[in-house]
């Protein structure tokens, strides 16, 4: 038995800030072994990313490890000087980020920018490092390594990037490679090639990872153990097999449980005890009569297009319809222009070409520089991607939720608005003591559901969701998911779900429209299309998706 | 909320003595403004000239000047005409700049790239002169001064609104006050302007500091207040003459008084973003 790479005992962090000291991470020990891929898995908040950087030494300021030791092959690195860190950090281990555009230069090309990392810690000439650089390109699979030397950042994709900061950081061959994230926020497919990319360095070099993510689906396919933190602590330890399907801790249990599966329903997003309560409220509903006949459909959108300036357009050729009640799935990589097409719907810009009909009423070709003013305006409202910044810093969410109502439901200041806020507030699960906080003082779930209580305070007909719960942890995107699923039924609300997320549309929607490039790849009824994708696009889309429970640790080697 | 705001600001200021002493610094001019005419121990117009240029004492604690008047008086009393000329020139520019720049910065286009090329050809111009072709053209008087301090200054406010707002106008926030039924012009003016107005302020308390400078310098070489009139520019300018005679309090009292101002509206500004932004808070 050897002794393994890194070894961290009892590790604490404390921040300073101005309500006094922050625990971050109290008390975590974990292991990981020469060659390995272990999985730190965690929500925001966990103290997963701040073990990470304790681990590389990039705490900011106001952080402190307090307690515990780092052992990096047998040496506490929490006690050596920062001259001798320096010489270890990327030598002998290096970080990946989540936003690799952030983390690289702009201004430099990449090819130089991987040969400064192999100057700072190899003598060798300008000549040999670029020859090194790419050599290290093309390890990294860039189509046309030669040419992609001397491109700058902003010139490359996101994934390209996410490479060229992986070159970087096998650059000195490190022996431990801490991956923070290395593909949130890259399309779904490209985030697979990425992974498999790096599964397959790590295996090749030796190198041990640890993968740190919030998806519990990515851990599962790269990673043999998996940890999960909570609030700091480190809560279970496992397989993937085990902790998939043989939760111990209760938080693990919520979380697999939260985490979208292939099979998995809107009702299965909770534990065993609180499904059976969202189900009892499913039944308690009525079932609505059916539509009398000749009733006009409620979104009828006709070959809608939209053009820039020049090139190819953004959206072309795109038609569908939606009844009452219904839920349409809209997706899509970045660029295909589902964005494009939900604004048009939403009559946020204007279509180039095409008609929208909603509710039999030609709306498409109202300017959208007005349509503020149109009777239609309240009827169609949208839930934007990003709670962050969708809501106003200088509002609080009172007034973020009354906004629409004053606006458009003609309402004014008074008893009956605050009633009506306030219900709103309450149908989505918002405390009614937090309507007076400003936005910052929220957390990401809580603006969530001020988004979508804002956008619900009109009694709208159809709503557009815009990604509504890509920044969210998962276990708040089931809640709002539930939520979402439950006004439909309610308040037979149509609900246009714009979404990467396929697990998430399969879930919450009866039909799915692809998109790729601005044109409708492939459609039908969501499970069908997710079971039995007709065109090679889509069953790569469906393919690339992580799922926990399926075949555990099949791309490690 | 108020008392919440208040302890925020004492907060700020206390991490920071800086701020707080330039706070009170800018506090302790106001007030010199307000009250100095009524609490000054001599008439700052009337000579007597058997005082004539007297060194600094304790009956003259700045001395006096050829014509026998206290300097330390013309000081104080000249507080308040600098700063009415620079609050109210920097006020002006301040409210033209953002809103035109905040519709520059939201509508973009055509508009955007005329008032953005109007503007760079202010900029290419020597501000000062310019300011002293208006104010010789305008006459000698002080609202002239003002306007044309507030119209060079006019250029930096809109390309700072301009571009505040135009990396804000495709926030989530903004398309969502669309679909509550804003119309273009309102998203403008009640959603973009107060969000970027903080750091608007800060750049208006940085700005303060060079509008008084520049009152003072058009008076200096006589295109501002006339004398008698108590300024500081003016005192600066009358003083020079006698400084090869080793008179140099005559210059350097009011260039003391010049450069604490400016200084003090300049740490302000660093300080006034933290204490103004919403985000800093919890």
């Amino acid at each position: 038995m050897t002794a393994s790479l890194l070894r961290i005992e009892d590790l604490h962090v404390t921040f300073s800030t101005r309500r006094g000291l922050v625990e971050a991470v109290r008390g975590v020990t974990l292991s990981i072994d020469e060659g390995e891929m272990l999985g730190l898995v965690g929500e925001s908040g966990s103290g997963k990313s701040v073990t990470g950087f304790a681990t590389t030494r990039l705490l900011d300021t106001a952080g402190r490890v307090t307690a515990g030791r780092i052992l990096f092959r047998g040496q506490d690195i929490t006690k050596i000087p920062d001259s001798d860190f320096r010489v270890l950090h990327g030598a002998a281990m290096s970080m990946i980020f989540q936003n690799p555009r952030a983390a690289l230069n702009p201004i430099r090309a990449v090819g130089l920018q991987i040969a400064d990392a192999i100057l700072s810690h190899k003598r060798l000439s300008k000549e040999e490092a670029a020859s090194e650089a790419l050599k290290l390109l093309k390890s990294v699979q860039i189509r046309d390594p030669e040419k992609r030397m001397a491109a700058y950042p902003h010139e490359l994709s996101g994934g390209m990037c996410q490479r060229v900061m992986i070159a970087i950081a096998i650059s000195c061959n490190p022996k431990l490679l801490i991956a923070d994230e290395p593909t949130t926020g890259l399309d779904v497919t490209t985030q697979k090639v990425v992974m498999d990319l790096l599964a397959a360095i790590a295996a090749e070099r030796g190198m041990a990872t640890i993968l740190i993510t919030h998806d519990l689906g990515l851990a599962a396919r790269y990673c043999r153990r998996v940890v999960v933190m909570e609030q700091g602590r480190l809560v279970e330890e496992a397989t993937p097999q085990t902790l998939f399907h043989h939760p111990q801790h209760p938080y693990t249990k919520r979380l697999v449980a939260a985490s979208p599966t292939a099979t998995s329903g809107i009702a299965d997003l909770v534990t065993d005890e609180e499904r059976d309560q969202y189900l009892a409220v499913l039944a308690a509903q009525k079932p609505r009569p059916a539509l009398p006949p000749g009733t006009p459909l409620l979104l009828d959108v006709k070959n809608l297009a939209k053009r820039y300036d020049q090139g190819a357009p953004a959206v072309a050729d795109f038609s569908m319809t939606m009844a009452a009640g219904q839920s349409v799935g809209l997706v899509g990589e970045s660029g295909s222009g589902k964005t494009t097409t939900s604004r048009m719907i939403c009559r946020l810009i204007d279509p180039s070409e095409g008609d929208i009909l909603f509710d039999g009423q030609s709306i498409g070709h109202l300017a959208a520089r007005d349509f503020h003013r149109s009777p239609v305006r309240k009827d169609i409202q949208i839930v934007f991607q990003d709670p962050n910044d969708s809501l106003n810093p200088r509002f609080t969410a009172f007034d973020c939720i009354a906004h629409p109502l004053l606006r458009l439901s003609g309402m004014r200041r008074g008893d009956a608005l605050r009633q009506r806020v306030e219900e709103c507030a309450q149908r989505v699960g918002l405390p009614l003591e937090l309507l007076p906080r400003f936005p910052h003082q929220l957390s990401g779930g809580q603006k969530a559901r001020i988004g979508i209580a804002r956008a619900i305070a009109c009694r709208p007909r159809l709503l557009v969701l815009d990604e509504p719960t890509a920044a969210l942890d998962v276990s708040v995107q089931a809640v709002v998911l539930q939520l979402l699923d439950r006004l439909r039924r309610e308040d037979n609300l149509s609900l246009l779900f714009v979404s990467h997320d396929l697990n998430v549309v399969r879930m919450m929607c009866d039909h799915t429209i692809v998109l790729r490039d601005g044109r409708i790849v492939e459609q039908g009824e969501s499970r069908a299309l997710f079971d039995n994708p007709q065109t090679a696009y889509t069953r790569e889309l469906v393919d690339a998706v992580p799922h926990i429970g399926g075949e555990a640790a099949a791309a490690v080697v | 909320m108020a008392g919440a705001t208040l302890r925020h600001t004492a907060w700020i200021l206390r991490g920071n003595p800086l701020t707080a002493i330039a706070a009170a610094g800018v506090v302790l001019l106001v007030l010199v403004a307000i009250f100095g005419p009524s609490i000054v121990p001599y008439d700052p117009i009337a000579s007597n000239v058997s005082q004539a240029l007297m060194a600094p004492s304790a009956a003259h604690w700045a001395g006096t000047d050829q014509l026998g008047r206290d300097t330390f008086s013309r000081l104080i009393v000249a507080t308040r005409l600098d700063l009415v000329i620079a609050v109210s020139a920097v006020g002006i520019s301040f409210v033209l700049g953002a809103v035109i720049g905040a519709f520059c910065g939201y509508a973009g286009g055509r508009l955007d790239r005329s008032v953005g090329r109007f503007v760079d050809v202010m900029m290419a111009f020597p501000l000062f002169v310019l300011a002293m072709a208006m104010v010789a053209a305008l006459g000698n008087r002080v609202e002239n001064i003002v306007i044309a301090t507030a119209i060079i200054n006019l250029p930096f406010y809109i390309r700072f609104a301009r571009a505040e707002v135009n990396v804000r106008r495709n926030v989530g926030w903004v398309e969502a006050a669309r679909a509550s039924g804003e119309s273009h012009v309102s998203v403008v003016l009640r959603f973009l302007l107060p969000n970027v107005l903080p750091a608007m302020a800060v750049q208006m308390s940085l700005n303060l500091g060079w509008a008084i400078l520049n009152a003072a310098g058009l008076s200096f070489i006589g295109l501002g207040v006339k004398p008698p009139t108590p300024e500081w520019g003016i005192m600066v300018a009358e003083g020079a003459r006698f400084i090869s005679t080793g008179r140099w309090w005559l210059v350097a009292f009011p260039g003391l008084a010049l450069m604490l101002a400016v200084l003090c509206f300049n740490l302000l500004g660093d300080g006034m973003r933290d204490i103004l932004d919403p985000r800093m808070r919890t």
